[in-house]
């Protein structure tokens, strides 16, 4: 073995990686986004996507939904680090792959092309709640929900249908049945 | 109507609602009115540093002798970015801080104004929480807010960023909220604890394993640790942080563990069956190689921050708890079911004390003394042996001395001992001392340090001085940074790159140039008469300790290595080349 030179020891072996859903519901306050996305950066934790936005005007909240990768050991860290920032009500912690948990990420497209092109587009998003925003004799906004896979293969699908713009948001979660999350 | 109050009045009502008797801090532009409104407040001493690191590393001895949240005040730009090390400092070492920093006004935040920073932004990852001060109404409660974070649940540095418009405005002034329920509460129960008792009962190699979260738990969680170890007759080892929080001289107590540990401490967390950690976070200096740390253990661990727990080490019985609750709990539980661990468990333990005295006659702490020359350690002890007598604080740098002041001063209290662990600062223990000494102002008061790392705070001598601190800094003067020296040397092949000062100043004229008392000691005859000099001056102190350049700081668990690898004295390494044991152990 290489004699190591460092005063620090050498990793160990990962666990395997996971994906979940991290909820966190804080504060609306200022900088109170900088506190959550510092604490991944700052511990190397990954983010890959995030959602946010008020959801209690009367009481300030904000809700925080954030798609991220780690092993369970790294999963757990995260969620007992957003525990101690003050402005931190409570945290949620869902699999990706947990049934009683939804998840749908939002995207639009913009299309450009003669009628029959758009036409086609359209329908190609049939599968995912498709909304005509915006029409004209050249061009289509389509609004479409579905899972990050199913946007990430609709934005592929759609490059030859004439998609020149793609917008999307990060997930939002939320449990299935009478339940609610505490 | 209501009093209105200025910014600035409302800051000093707060500090004076909050007990506050000391701030240390340093004037500047964007903090004026806040200096203005001080001469109001008589119950207030402000001590002036020279420099803002200086301000918030005396405000950390302080807080830490004291037990009482360290406050510090200072100005907007260089003065916040000045007080980032001592605050991720605190941080590391969860000592309650309290900064209060003037920030621009508030209509030129975010124009490039003179003197301006984003210093909310900056101490973010620093601290347990920050607040700019947008609002005159929201003053009075974040300030008070500000001292509740820094002082509950794990304790660590908070700072409030306060416009100068916010210092000249008017409001109410609101006193400070009833204790709300605040996070990180006791979240253990009984079943917990009689889990606990259970892995007692059944371990036959057993090892408490304690830290710093017993010294801030306040000084009644010593005694009650005290009581517990002496009921069940357990071995017990503290970090580094931890010295003090049991009696450095007790039989039961196995010195202090990790890379600079002793090597019946480190043995015994390798090998034992039940180990108990209280209020320790399983550092990368403590653990050694993660994958063979303590492979045969039953863990426990206990701890207020839930987020220690099952970060390094998988523990099998968490315990979310303020240490003194849970280890009142479990002292009671202990004696209400009537076990009484020491005796009946002394049967069971007697192989494992058996085994621990073998590991005790290594002495891993020796050194081959010399006649001709200050050995380190030597001078430690000696320290140690003329200031035993009297209710001594040790303040250190960060180095090899700082490890032999570990390793050889015997600590019988906690507070006594104020060290840069965590974050590591060399720099630290000057003004450390400062603050410790205003804290005390009529104990002695050490600063045990090397000449490198003492060179970063040397101004605040000058601090020292001008309050009649009668602060002793006592440096063990190699010329080298020792402890980098000591890793080129094992590590690096003698290449000793930039670790050598060539330039020294004569630390003797030094101090007289400050307006304090220079010694020297360059032979181990006159240590002890020049060491009774040191305590016996009533004024603040520069001891120039000239020690062997070449010492180096054993034992050791090189790096990437198990407990049980351990790198013995030069001693031992002797007697092990004519066998050839030793080489195991390299």
């Amino acid at each position: 073995m290489v004699k190591s030179k460092s005063a620090y020891s050498t990793p160990s072996k990962l666990s395997k990686l996971e994906t979940h859903i991290i909820v966190v519901w804080v504060d609306n306050e200022a900088s109170v986004l900088s506190r959550v996305v510092g604490l991944f950066s700052g511990r190397g934790y990954n983010i890959e996507s995030l959602a946010v936005a008020e959801v209690d005007q009367k009481n300030n909240l904000s809700r925080i939904t954030i798609v991220t990768t780690g092993t369970p050991e790294v999963i757990e860290q995260i969620v007992l680090q957003l525990k101690k920032l003050v402005p931190v009500h409570k945290v949620g912690n869902f699999k990706r792959d947990d049934k009683n948990v939804i998840f749908k990420e939002m995207a639009l497209f913009k299309i450009v092309g003669n009628k029959d092109k758009i036409k086609k587009a359209i329908n190609a998003c049939k599968k995912f709640n498709p909304v005509i925003l915006d029409q004209s004799k050249k061009s289509a906004v389509i609004q479409i929900t579905g899972l990050r896979k199913e946007i990430d293969k609709m934005s592929k699908n759609l490059k030859t249908h004439g998609l020149i713009s793609v917008s999307r948001t990060g997930a939002v979660a939320m449990t299935r049945g009478a339940e609610i999350f505490n | 109507m209501p009093k209105l109050y200025t910014g600035a009045e409302i800051v000093f009502k707060c500090l004076e609602d909050q007990k506050v008797e000391h701030i240390f801090g340093y004037p500047g532009g964007a903090v004026l009115p806040i200096y203005d409104e001080l001469k109001n407040h008589s119950s207030i001493k402000h001590i002036l540093v020279r420099h803002e690191q200086g301000a918030g590393h005396a405000a950390e001895g302080y807080a830490r002798s004291s037990g009482k949240p360290g406050v510090v005040l200072v100005t907007s730009g260089p003065g916040a970015t000045n007080v980032v090390t001592a605050l991720t400092d605190a941080y590391m070492d969860s000592v309650p801080l309290v900064c209060i920093s003037g920030q621009v006004p508030t209509h030129l935040i975010g124009t490039d104004a003179f003197q301006e920073c984003d210093t909310t932004g900056i101490t973010r990852p620093c601290t347990k929480h920050n607040w700019l001060v947008k609002n005159i109404n929201d003053l009075p409660r974040i300030i008070h807010e500000a001292f509740e974070v820094a002082t509950t649940g794990r304790p660590g540095p908070v700072l409030v960023d306060i416009p100068k418009d916010i210092q000249f405005a008017k409001a109410k002034y609101t006193n400070p909220k009833k204790k709300k329920e605040t996070k990180n509460k006791n979240r253990f129960n009984q079943k917990d604890i009689d889990n606990l008792i259970e892995l007692m009962n059944k371990a036959s190699k057993p090892i408490f394993y304690t830290g710093g979260g017993v010294v801030n738990s306040g000084p009644k969680a010593s005694e009650l640790l005290r009581e517990l170890v002496s009921l069940t007759g357990f071995p017990i080892t503290t970090t580094l942080q931890g010295l003090g929080s049991y009696p450095g001289d007790d039989n039961q107590f196995l010195g202090m563990l990790g890379m600079h540990g002793t090597y019946e401490a480190n043995n015994a967390m390798h090998d034992c069956d039940l180990l108990i950690n209280i209020g320790a976070r399983f550092d990368d200096r403590i653990t050694g190689k993660i994958d063979e740390f303590s492979p045969k253990s039953k863990k426990v661990h206990i701890d207020i921050d839930p987020s220690s727990i099952n970060k390094i080490i998988k523990v099998d019985l968490p315990i979310v708890g303020d240490v003194s609750d849970v280890i009142r709990s479990t002292i009671k539980t202990l004696k209400k079911k009537n076990l009484n661990l020491e005796k009946s468990n002394k049967q069971k333990t007697s192989k494992w004390w058996q085994q621990i005295q073998k590991w005790r006659t290594k002495d891993s702490l020796n050194f081959i003394n010399s006649e001709k020359i200050i050995k380190p350690q030597h001078a430690v002890q000696r320290l140690y042996e003329l200031t035993k007598d009297q209710d001594t604080f040790i303040t250190t740098e960060v180095g090899q001395h700082q490890m032999w002041a570990a390793q050889h001063y015997k600590f019988n209290k906690p507070n006594r001992w104020m060290t840069s662990g965590g974050l590591g600062t060399m720099g630290y223990g000057l003004p450390a001392a400062v603050g410790v000494q205003v804290a005390h102002p009529k104990k002695l008061v050490v600063d045990i340090a090397g000449e490198a790392s003492i060179l970063m705070t040397m101004q605040e001598i000058s601090t020292a001085v001008q309050y009649n601190l009668p602060i002793k800094i006592f440096i063990l003067n190699n010329q080298y940074m020792g402890m980098v020296r000591q890793w080129q040397e094992l590590l690096h092949e003698k290449n000793y790159s930039e670790s050598y000062s060539e330039a020294l100043p004569d630390f003797v004229k030094l101090a007289e140039a400050y307006g304090c008392v220079g010694i020297r000691a360059e032979n181990p005859d006159e240590l002890d008469e020049k060491i009774q000099e040191m305590i016996n001056i009533d004024r603040p102190v520069i001891f120039d300790c000239h020690v062997d350049q070449a010492e180096n700081c054993f034992p050791m668990i090189p790096s990437g290595k198990p407990h049980n690898q351990m790198l013995l004295g030069p001693k031992d390494q002797e007697e092990n080349k004519i066998t050839g044991k030793g080489k195991a152990l390299v």
